[in-house]
């Protein structure tokens, strides 16, 4: 139960009043008592050694015996910066440091807690109200990575301590899951949610409330609700965050949802790979039931849910609606045609709804805020906010939330920091295997659902993956074809060997040259020109998304890149140096000094040499492993 | 020899359908694959004939046929991954355990897995040993990463 269950309130006198406040104000930890320490333990957190980073930190608290308190906290959403530990002072703001791995901790905190913050690169301080400012500190809200996010959904992740329910009922949680019960019928609910404009942020984009008055019309003896939280796009770790680092978020939106339709039973999907986003989810369901905000007649509203768990079984096209419902009654994953929709016909029959993770996190955020916050933010038809998770060739990896609108120049240069390495930009690829790639010239395009159809991409799940100049994108389709036909589910023709013989064109194209007969050149140029009418086949003709949408990464990069491919074709070239079997290799005869290093690491006997004198590469033995580049100390083998 | 699943199959007394899954999942991550024998007592366990409960399980990557290593070593081949040079990562760790993906070394201690994506992409290439998590993986740190495990196999010999 929560603490002050065993510690009732006496609402008569005085010293009560100011006793909630006190317990409100530890909860939110405005104010603290004595010194704290938070260490961001969300699974990016851990993989960069959050966990001897906290180890650390506990064992200099009771080397030193001080008086401090430790706190584990999820991602705030700069992977790129972890692990990540904050010191927060009585009265003062909270402080941010970064890449405090475990051999740095007791340094850091032996200075920290005393004020001096010299010792360790910060992130900068957080700006409470009513917290004096540390003088000489940036404030996190100018740095680059956060100037430009609007906080909806990420709002606790990274701040608040996840498996605490008090926390997160102090900062206003559950409040407006309380008010809805009491003073909103479902109508309202779903009308309300309906003019903020939220539309789903799977990926699918159809309007929330209308989906939700769907269901509520539908007639039945039971209605569910499902969280999609399968996350199966490649690139994609939005959801995960939001699980591990605020999940009473999700678990208020999910109730919200299932009382606007009237469900009683609710199912949250989640991927297997996400043991820690599992573990932090059933704690907070566990809570939420110990104090009655979720079982029987909640609040002595009548209203009943009870929500469990579904792990997924690695099976991408489960993200798909019905293929989902197919896997929770113990099928097979695979689609079945639409109509009848979910809403009206969906898990074991009855009216479904399904919504991603953050669709249902931006629920309490629109009702605490007000529908037209949400809708100030944001295009005309796009509003409100998008979380997307910045990775591949960027400075600044991480999770971003930016309102609708936000360019994608801004988003990859400024909140991202650009290129590393004094690489150039090449493309950024949106939408998982589902969507896009974009090139430079396009940048400018500013993300909503309907403008980036224009350019051949989809906004998506929010994945985002930077390419630079370094990256083939005749790989990146063959990369998404690949991927797309081990998921496949079989089902229907179009997909099931359509996206098989898009798979072999590509391979072909990139096969060497020395491998390939004059029928198959015949074919590979036959095959290319296939391709168009191919993908427009598949995306017509296949049974669900997965299909109708394969050949967008294919049909993007052709788009775009179209030299590039006509050099794999005709040139038999890959500029980029990618696609082994096309990169041909030589050895520089001024640099070479013939240690015979690259020779004895040939798999082929391809190099030719005596010692001490410069070696040769016989092109029509070369199988294109790239060992020698690898292994020889004087950079002497170059690619082209 | 299986370790023994009647526990499990007893906290599914009078299961449906809808409860295969979860099923298979927990003989899984007991026995660490699912065997021919646990198929047929999954499916007498839920009234369904083997031919079912095979064709639901072959359908989902996460169901393995065969006994497992010490180690699952997982590597992640999303895109963020790929872009980062995953592919390098695997050619390594196939030469350095002489195993192709789904197979277990020869020594017992290793075996290796191919997944689609673990969610950490921020850190990419991402490798997991054991379900310990290893980020900005290089093909020149395999071989010490391995031999870590390799070490910790040997200590838990020596102690037990």
């Amino acid at each position: 139960m929560a603490r002050w269950a065993d510690d009732p309130l006496d609402l008569d006198g005085v010293h009560s009043a100011e006793r909630v406040v006190e317990r409100l104000n530890e909860y939110r930890r405005n104010d603290v008592p004595r010194a704290m320490i938070f260490v961001g333990t969300g699974t990016c957190g851990l993989g960069a050694g959050a966990g001897a980073t906290v180890a650390e930190a506990r064992a200099w608290v009771e080397r030193t015996g001080a008086d401090v308190d430790i706190v584990e906290v999820g991602c705030i959403g700069l992977c790129a910066a972890e692990p990540m530990l904050d010191v927060q002072l009585p009265g003062y703001q909270r402080v941010s440091f970064v890449r405090v791995t475990g051999d740095k901790v007791a340094a850091l905190l032996d200075r920290a807690l005393q004020g001096d913050f010299a010792v360790q690169s910060m992130l900068g301080q957080f700006r409470r109200d009513g917290l004096a400012a540390w003088p000489d500190v940036p404030f996190i809200d100018e740095h680059p990575f956060f100037v430009h996010q609007r906080r909806w959904v990420l709002a606790n992740c990274g701040i608040v301590d996840p498996e605490s329910l008090d926390e997160y009922i102090a900062r206003g949680g559950y409040r407006a899951f309380a008010n809805v019960l009491r003073t909103r019928t479902r109508e309202e609910v779903c009308e309300l949610i309906d003019q903020s404009g939220l539309r789903g942020r799977g990926g699918g984009g159809f309007p929330t409330g209308r989906k939700w008055k769907y269901a509520l019309a539908a007639q039945a003896d039971q209605k569910y609700l499902i969280c999609n939280a399968d996350e199966g796009d490649p690139g994609a770790f939005m959801d995960r965050a939001v699980i591990e680092g605020d999940p009473h978020r999700l678990v208020e939106g999910m109730a919200v949802a299932a009382y606007a339709i009237g469900a009683s039973k609710a199912y949250v999907y989640i991927r297997a790979e996400y043991p820690l986003a599992i573990r932090r989810l059933k704690r907070a369901l566990a809570q939420a039931g110990e104090i009655g905000l979720l079982g029987y007649n909640i609040l002595d509203s009548g209203f009943n849910l009870d929500i469990a768990i579904k792990k997924g079984a690695g099976a991408f096209v489960c993200g798909e609606e019905t293929a989902l419902i197919h896997s929770i009654e113990g099928k097979r994953g695979m689609p079945r045609p639409r109509p009848p929709f979910p809403a009206q016909r969906g898990l074991f029959d009855r009216p479904t709804i399904i919504n991603n993770v953050e669709t249902l996190a931006n629920v309490p955020g629109i009702l605490a805020r007000g529908s037209d916050a949400f809708a100030a933010l944001g295009t005309q038809s796009s509003k409100g906010t998008k979380v997307f998770a910045l990775s591949g060739n960027v400075d600044r990896t991480g999770l971003v939330e930016v309102p609708m609108g936000t360019t994608l120049r801004q988003i990859v240069f400024e909140v991202g920091g650009g290129i590393p390495d004094g690489r150039a930009y090449k493309a950024v690829q949106i939408g998982g295997p589902s969507g896009g790639c974009i090139p430079e010239q396009h940048l400018d395009v500013e993300i909503d659902y309907e403008s980036l159809k224009a350019v051949g991409a989809i906004i998506g799940s929010g994945g985002l993956v930077v390419m630079d100049d370094h990256t083939c994108m005749v790989d990146v389709a063959r990369f998404f074809m690949e991927f797309i036909q081990s998921e496949s589910c079989g089902k229907c023709i179009p997909c099931r060997e359509g996206t098989r013989r898009m798979l072999e064109i590509l391979e072909r194209i990139i096969r060497p040259r020395r491998e390939e007969t004059r029928l198959e050149t015949l074919e590979r140029f036959q095959g290319v020109m296939e391709m168009q009418r191919l993908a427009e086949v598949i995306r017509d003709t296949s049974l669900c998304g997965l299909g109708q949408t394969a050949p967008n990464p294919v049909l993007s990069t052709l788009r775009w890149f179209r030299e590039e491919y006509e050099a794999h074709v005709f040139e038999r070239k890959c500029p980029a140096g990618v696609c082994r079997g096309l990169v041909e290799y030589r050895i520089d005869p001024k640099i070479c000094r013939g240690c015979t290093l690259c020779a004895k690491k040939c798999p082929a006997q391809a190099i030719m040499g005596a010692p001490k004198s410069p070696h040769y590469i016989l092109a029509d033995k070369c199988v294109g492993c790239g060992n020698c580049v690898d292994v020889c100390p004087f950079g002497a083998v170059t690619t082209e | 020899m299986m370790p023994d699943i009647t526990a499990i199959l007893d906290k599914y007394e009078g299961a449906g359908r809808d409860q295969l899954i979860p099923l298979l999942q927990d003989v899984q991550e007991q026995c660490g694959y699912v065997s021919k024998e646990a198929v047929g007592l999954i499916g007498a366990r839920l009234n369904l004939p083997r031919s079912k409960v095979y064709g639901v399980a072959t359908f989902y990557n996460q169901f393995r046929f065969k006994p497992v290593g010490r180690y699952l070593v997982q590597v992640c081949r999303g895109t963020a991954c790929h872009v980062k040079g995953s592919a390098k990562i695997l050619e390594a760790l196939q030469a350095a355990l002489r195993v192709e993906p789904g197979d277990t070394s020869p020594d017992g201690l290793f075996t290796l897995e191919v997944v689609a994506c673990i969610g950490a992409c921020g850190l990419a290439p991402v490798i997991t040993v054991g379900g310990e998590f290893h980020a900005k993986v290089t093909p020149e740190k395999i071989d010490s990463i391995l031999d870590s495990y390799r070490k910790k196999a040997e200590a838990d010999e020596r102690d037990s």
